[in-house]
């Protein structure tokens, strides 16, 4: 009797054991859980963890509320609630891995969508294979995730920097300036020395008469610039290249531009869009500026565009959405599209992780900042268009505008498939295809 | 303009920056004995704090532009006497019996508390304070073109510097604090409020890293992380100069100053290492630093 007692009230603990997991399980396949990694602290906060946190949110909140235009008016992922679970990218590529392990095996995400650092890319994406969890990178510059590896869980919602710098350079034979020689300054780490030597080399190709007069290298976040200005004031070379961004870029700007190393010489950025509003008029004019693609002010208007720039002018009053807003943006719509395409194929039901990887290689879908295709490294990097400008100060706007736009179609400033992007510039970009 | 007079200007003003954010370290060390990490973080409040109040301070249109300087100065003040007592008292007092490891990490903590403290503030959008910076114009050194508030800051430098020495190697306050620094025994039983000039010290230590963070302010985006690269530079110059050598830090700023300077005139791609190769040469040769005082043993 005693024996059958414990017996039945076993019975019942597992039934209700086994309900509630069930309860749970059921839950789990209504709710997408997508990690999202980004700076939240730290110096990359500022310029491009928080605003992309924030592009990502944007949409994800609308998409939950099923206040997205279409085609992307289906409630959350093909009607599954998508839940956040928001990780610092602060703390080194190791910390990211450990990290990510953690999101996925402690947290149980379906997804991880993130990462600005190429160093963290290049981390986490060998660890996410390993793992054979899908992992969207959104932001990270380098070329050399699916230039130098094959992944199958691994993709990139945004284009490589590698067209950041051609469209630099074909911007300056577009608007017919001629360059006889270059000072650059760029920070001594895998983003500066990459952009240089994109830069460098392109404009060899398309100007090959342009000299590297002078360059130099301050550390990551040396805040302090006076001799570098010093050193590019005494070479006096035609045009100033630097691809510094955030802090480092608005403190080279407070200090060169009264020293007067902006005035009558050309000036390339080629990533700061992000620095026109927190400046303001003490950004000079006629700086040519490049997005990281057709992102804020280069982003053309389309019933999505004009969606999202409303959408973050709602939730953010007085911001306007730049590059990293953008390429959160994209990164949510990259993964929904991917999310929805496998549930149409597998009946409605809630998609694996292989069935998710299968759907993205290869998509294209309407971003804010135009059509993006994953058109390299075998369908899991994406291509995108790209633009510059020049800088105007608008009085009357109190705002930074971008003039003497130029838009380059991505297979203008991308390399093709099967070609890695510093040899597509050094062969002089064979089979572009340009507007 | 031939190279090396632009290697001496830029080295100038480059060490007097330094020398403003380092001597704040190396006195605290020489009193306190503490390697005090929370100086970066020190400094990026102090710039933070001068930031809000420059911004109020034209904002609001109340007086002369040149009086933003003296803003600055109360900046730096305010948060000198809001947080010296408060760290000393509050959380460096609790572990000076400990071992030296352990107030070194006790002041880490302090510097990643500080890091946040200054976000949950002032969050992580920049803040700017760039009208001091213009107010003394441009001025002309051998055909280049330099702000004139740089060369402030080579005054305020040798201002701070002069005033130093003379306060510590002048005045019977300032004797006392050599007393203490030499042997802090010793000058207890001899009478000397050590308790109070431990107070004072840091306290001054926390207002010197808070100048150099409110005159640094109106040539950067104040911003998260600025405190990082501060705490490194100090180290070095600290370092370089001999720990708790007020004469030192000017000499090793001077020094790393110049070479730096050196270095992206003459071989860029140097930059990055140039000071740590000065202190590795410097610690080679000098294991204790350009000017550290003789140890002297006890029975």
């Amino acid at each position: 009797m005693k024996h059958r007692g414990i017996a039945a009230r076993c019975l019942l603990a597992a039934a209700a054991l086994g309900a509630l997991t069930a309860g749970a399980a059921a839950q789990d396949e209504k709710v997408f859980k997508l990690g999202v990694v980004a700076f939240l602290s730290g110096p990359a906060a500022e310029s491009f963890g928080k605003p992309a946190w924030d592009g990502a949110k944007t949409v994800i909140d609308a998409l939950n509320a099923g206040s997205v235009i279409k085609p992307y008016d289906k409630v959350g992922f093909g009607g599954l609630k998508i839940e956040v679970d928001l990780i610092d990218e602060a703390g080194g590529a190791t910390k990211q891995v450990e990290e990510l392990r953690n999101a996925f095996e402690r947290d149980h995400v379906d997804a991880v969508l993130g990462y600005i650092s190429s160093g963290d890319c290049l981390a986490v994406a060998p660890a996410a294979e390993q793992l054979q969890k899908m992992v969207v990178l959104m932001d990270c510059g380098t070329p050399r995730i699916f230039e130098e590896n094959k992944f199958k869980y691994v993709f990139r919602s945004a284009a490589h920097g590698g067209m950041d710098n051609i469209a630099m350079a074909r911007y300056l034979v577009k608007q017919g300036l001629k360059v006889a020689d270059v000072g650059a300054i760029n920070q001594d780490y895998a983003w500066g020395q990459d952009s240089w030597k994109d830069f460098k080399g392109s404009l060899a190709q398309l100007q090959p008469d342009a000299k590297a007069k002078v360059e130099l290298w301050p550390k990551l976040f040396a805040g302090q610039y006076g001799t570098e200005i010093s050193t590019l004031l005494q070479e006096k070379p035609g045009l100033v290249y630097s691809s510094l961004w955030g802090g480092d870029l608005e403190a080279f700007v407070l200090q060169a531009a009264p020293r007067g190393l902006m005035k009558d010489r050309l000036v390339i950025f080629s990533a700061s869009d992000h620095v026109l509003q927190p400046l303001g008029n003490r950004m000079p004019d006629g700086v040519i500026v490049g997005a990281r693609g057709s992102n804020g002010q280069f982003a053309e208007s389309s019933p999505i565009n004009d969606w999202f720039v409303a959408a973050v002018a709602k939730a953010h009053p007085g911001v306007n959405p730049v590059q990293p807003h953008y390429r959160g943006a994209q990164g949510v719509l990259a993964v929904k599209t991917a999310v929805e395409k496998a549930m149409a194929a597998n009946g409605g039901k809630k998609p694996t992780t292989e069935e998710m990887a299968a759907a993205m290689v290869g998509q294209e879908w309407d971003a804010p900042s135009g059509h993006i295709k994953l058109a390299l490294g075998d369908g899991h990097q994406a291509i995108q268009s790209n633009a510059a400008g020049r800088t105007k100060w608008d009085a009357d706007a109190k705002m930074v505008k971008l003039i003497d736009i130029v838009h380059f179609a991505a297979e203008c400033v991308n390399p093709p498939p099967g070609i890695k992007s510093a040899d597509w510039i050094a062969e002089g970009f064979t089979g572009a295809k340009c507007n | 303009m031939n190279i090396a007079a632009a290697i001496f200007v830029d080295g100038l003003i480059d060490a007097s920056w330094l020398f403003i954010v380092a001597v704040g370290l190396t006195l605290v060390f020489g009193v306190l004995n503490i390697l005090n990490f929370a100086h970066g973080s020190l400094f990026a409040v102090g710039a933070y704090t001068a930031a809000s109040a420059v911004g109020w301070y034209y904002g609001g249109n109340f007086g002369p532009a040149f009086l933003g300087y003296f803003v600055m100065l109360g900046a730096a003040l305010l948060v000198a006497v809001a947080l010296g007592p408060l760290l000393e008292r509050g959380v460096l007092r609790l572990f000076y019996r400990r071992d030296e490891v352990v107030i070194v990490l006790v002041t880490y903590a302090l510097f990643l508390i500080l890091e946040d403290a200054t976000k949950l503030i002032w969050g992580v959008n920049p803040y700017y304070a760039y009208e001091p910076y213009g107010l003394l114009g441009n001025v002309s050194v051998f055909g280049l073109s330099y702000v004139g508030y740089d060369f402030a800051l080579v005054g305020l430098a040798l201002v701070t510097g002069v005033l130093l020495w003379l306060g510590l190697n002048r005045t019977i306050s300032g004797k006392v604090v050599l007393a203490v620094i030499h042997d802090r025994d010793m000058s207890g039983a001899m009478g000397v409020n050590v308790t109070r000039v431990f107070v004072l010290a840091f306290t001054f230590g926390v207002f010197l890293a808070a100048l150099g963070g409110a005159f640094t302010a109106p040539k950067i985006s104040v911003q998260p992380g600025i405190s990082i690269s501060v705490i490194l530079l100090s180290f070095a110059v600290v370092v370089i100069g001999g720990l708790g050598s007020v004469e030192g830090a000017a000499i090793a700023a001077l020094i790393v100053g110049l070479a730096r300077a050196a270095a992206i005139h003459l071989m860029p791609s140097a930059e990055l290492f140039i000071v740590y190769l000065v202190m590795a040469l410097v610690l080679a040769l000098r294991p204790e630093g350009l000017f550290q005082r003789m140890a002297t043993r006890k029975i």
